[in-house]
């Protein structure tokens, strides 16, 4: 592809060619630009925009124990939502939402204050670029390596003969072991935040790095106290990086069913869950409806979070 | 601010940091120590003696599962990835420079492949394969052409796997191109243009060389988050599975160090990569550095 040449940045003021050769190069330009466009638009076709249209078809689609029937129906969603009108008792779906959503709840805002505190901490009061560089390299590189094995690196230090309660036993604090550190809903929300605060701490940064520095000394000689500064300067300008880390965390964890699978002893029900199981049962239409149920409830989320973000700005 | 004494706010920082890199790289030192237990050692501390047993287990195999062939098919998957999300990442980036009909739509559709829920977009290729061998099968059934019977399945490594993969690098390659074509003065290739380089001359002299140590960084996105991608490929990759899926499984299966040592092994590969990317991109932006050139 190396023939494919990059076209001269559109200077024509000091060329001295042709109307009609002129608007030939930038017809030419175009179609560069489109055919270097392609591969990416034909990846994201083929393999994104093509399977969500087909997860929305199918899941209209009628099924048995063999096969996947193209007849319209929507039993599908009936089943997603079956007993859900009954108040007394939550059905099952509106059980495993809210499961979910708790567990979104809780990481969203430990690694909200977690990422806002280690980036204001590498952005602001460290002073060599180098240094930022580097430690900011650091809260990066695990994120380069392999989930499951962070998430097994806990067993070690929760398990019922673990660290954590050999140590806490050690101590005299504690008698019997604490049963729930592993498998339970706080291992899988500290696997959460363990796992997902550099999708907070990166954006936040980023944020952070654009703020001129001026303004920061202009609040300090106004006499602004520390605080002040970080909630009348600071915060209010990381917000669209806020934004990104918070949509980030909120995508990951409503969709997750590994981190639940394997922190929770495949135990915990979670919205992916349920789409992995029907899926591994060849029941591919009521997967598809539970996956635009999941993907509505997300967009649900993501818009009221930019809503949130300029409502704020605005007031 | 940097003329100002050292608040106390910096030193009360300072220590949450500490904590938090504790918290991050914690754990994973724990099961590197525990990877080398020995022979008669358990999951948890205390240590049984210090060996190599559990490496020497994991090297013979680990009973039905094939995971040393998992760990070859994953690092072949990751290296393919890697290439084409160079590749692809680049030519977009530079189409995004010159202005196209659709690119809001495309830089749409690549933010929304970011945050679609992983489950969701490993389904929906599930679903199009399927579908794709139903096709396949009816033609067949239709035609009786011989070459179309007996396909098995077009679900693979190289074609559903692959995709998947690329709809969570490729997002991520365009934003770091984007970022990096922000940051590039045009005038270098005003320049090469006015020396009378051709395009393609332009773009291999003058503009690779320049974005080298970016495009490094890319690379080293494409191979590690295909290396460790699990979500997107577990409804996407057919019957032979990648590293991380067999992992997954050997969580609930395997009760010996014998894991521990198979997540030092696949801990150090990866950050050897890291190291390599970081390195090379290091030397590059040094030779540039020697060579005159800097980025504008």
């Amino acid at each position: 592809m190396t023939d494919i040449a990059l076209p001269a940045i559109a200077n024509t003021a000091t060329e001295s060619a042709s109307t009609t050769s002129l608007t030939a190069k930038m017809r030419r330009r175009r179609v560069l630009a489109y055919l270097q466009a392609a591969p990416m638009a034909l990846v994201f076709l083929v393999f994104f925009v093509v399977p969500l249209a087909l997860t929305l078809i199918v899941s209209f689609w009628s099924y048995n124990e063999y096969e996947i029937i193209p007849a319209f129906t929507v039993q599908n969603y009936i089943d997603v939502f079956e007993g859900c009108l009954n108040t007394a008792d939550a059905c099952t779906t509106v059980r495993t939402y809210l499961s979910t959503l708790k567990f979104c709840a809780l990481t969203w805002a430990c690694t909200l204050v977690i990422g806002f505190t280690v980036a204001y901490f590498v952005a602001f009061h460290v002073r060599s670029k180098t240094m930022q560089m580097a430690l900011f390299l650091v809260c990066t590189i695990p994120f380069w390596t392999s989930n499951v094995i962070r998430m097994i690196s806990w067993i070690p230090l929760l398990g019922r003969n673990g660290l954590v309660n050999d140590t806490l036993m050690g101590l005299g604090l504690i008698r019997a072991p604490i049963e729930g550190l592993l498998y339970s809903d706080f291992s899988v929300v500290l696997a959460f935040v363990h796992l997902n605060t550099v999708f907070m701490i990166v954006p936040i940064f980023n944020s952070m790095a654009r703020i001129d520095r001026s303004l920061i000394e202009a609040a300090y000689d106004s006499g602004a106290t520390g605080w002040q500064t970080l909630w009348n300067v600071v915060v209010p300008l990381a917000k669209p990086g806020i934004a990104i880390g918070s949509i980030f965390v909120i995508t990951l964890v409503m969709g997750d069913f590994v981190t639940v699978g394997v922190m929770g002893g495949q135990q915990i029900a979670s919205v992916g869950k349920v789409i992995q199981v029907q899926m591994s049962a060849l029941q591919l239409p009521a997967a598809a409806a539970n996956a635009v149920v999941l993907l509505g409830a997300v967009m649900l989320m993501i818009v009221a979070m930019t809503r949130l973000i300029d409502l704020r700005k605005e007031l | 601010m940097s003329d100002r004494p050292r608040s106390p706010a910096f030193y009360a920082l300072a220590a949450f940091f500490a904590l938090f890199v504790a918290f991050l790289y914690g754990p994973t030192l724990t099961i590197l120590v525990l990877s080398f237990q020995g022979p008669q050692g358990g999951l948890t501390f205390p240590m049984n003696g210090v060996s190599t047993h559990w490496f020497g287990k994991l090297w013979a195999g680990l009973g039905i599962v094939d995971i040393w062939g998992a760990l070859w098919r994953s690092l072949r998957l990751g290296l393919v990835v890697m290439g084409l999300t160079v590749v692809i990442a680049f030519y977009a980036g530079l189409a995004f420079r010159k202005r196209f009909r659709g690119e809001g739509m495309l830089f749409t559709i690549a933010v929304a492949s970011l945050i679609v829920p992983s489950i969701v977009v490993s389904l929906g290729i599930g679903l199009e394969f399927r579908l794709l061998d139903d096709a396949v099968n009816w033609a067949a059934a239709a035609t009786g052409w011989g070459w179309l019977q007996e396909h098995g399945t077009l679900m693979g490594l190289y074609t559903s796997a692959l995709g998947a993969h690329l709809t969570w690098t490729l997002p991520f390659g365009l934003l770091i191109m984007f970022a990096v074509f922000n940051r590039f003065d045009p005038a270098y290739e005003e320049a090469a243009r006015d020396l009378g380089a051709t395009g393609s001359q332009t773009l291999r002299h003058v503009v690779v060389p320049i974005l080298g140590p970016s495009l490094v960084g890319v690379a080293l996105f494409g191979f590690t988050l295909s290396f460790d991608e699990l979500a997107r490929t577990s409804q996407a990759i057919g019957g032979r599975n990648t590293l991380p899926l067999e992992l997954q499984g050997l969580t609930t299966t395997v009760t010996t160090p014998e894991i521990y040592a198979l997540g030092t092994l696949t801990t150090g590969m990866s950050l050897a990569v890291i190291s390599l990317a970081l390195g090379t991109s290091l030397y590059l932006q040094r030779r540039k550095a020697r060579a005159g050139l800097r980025l504008g």
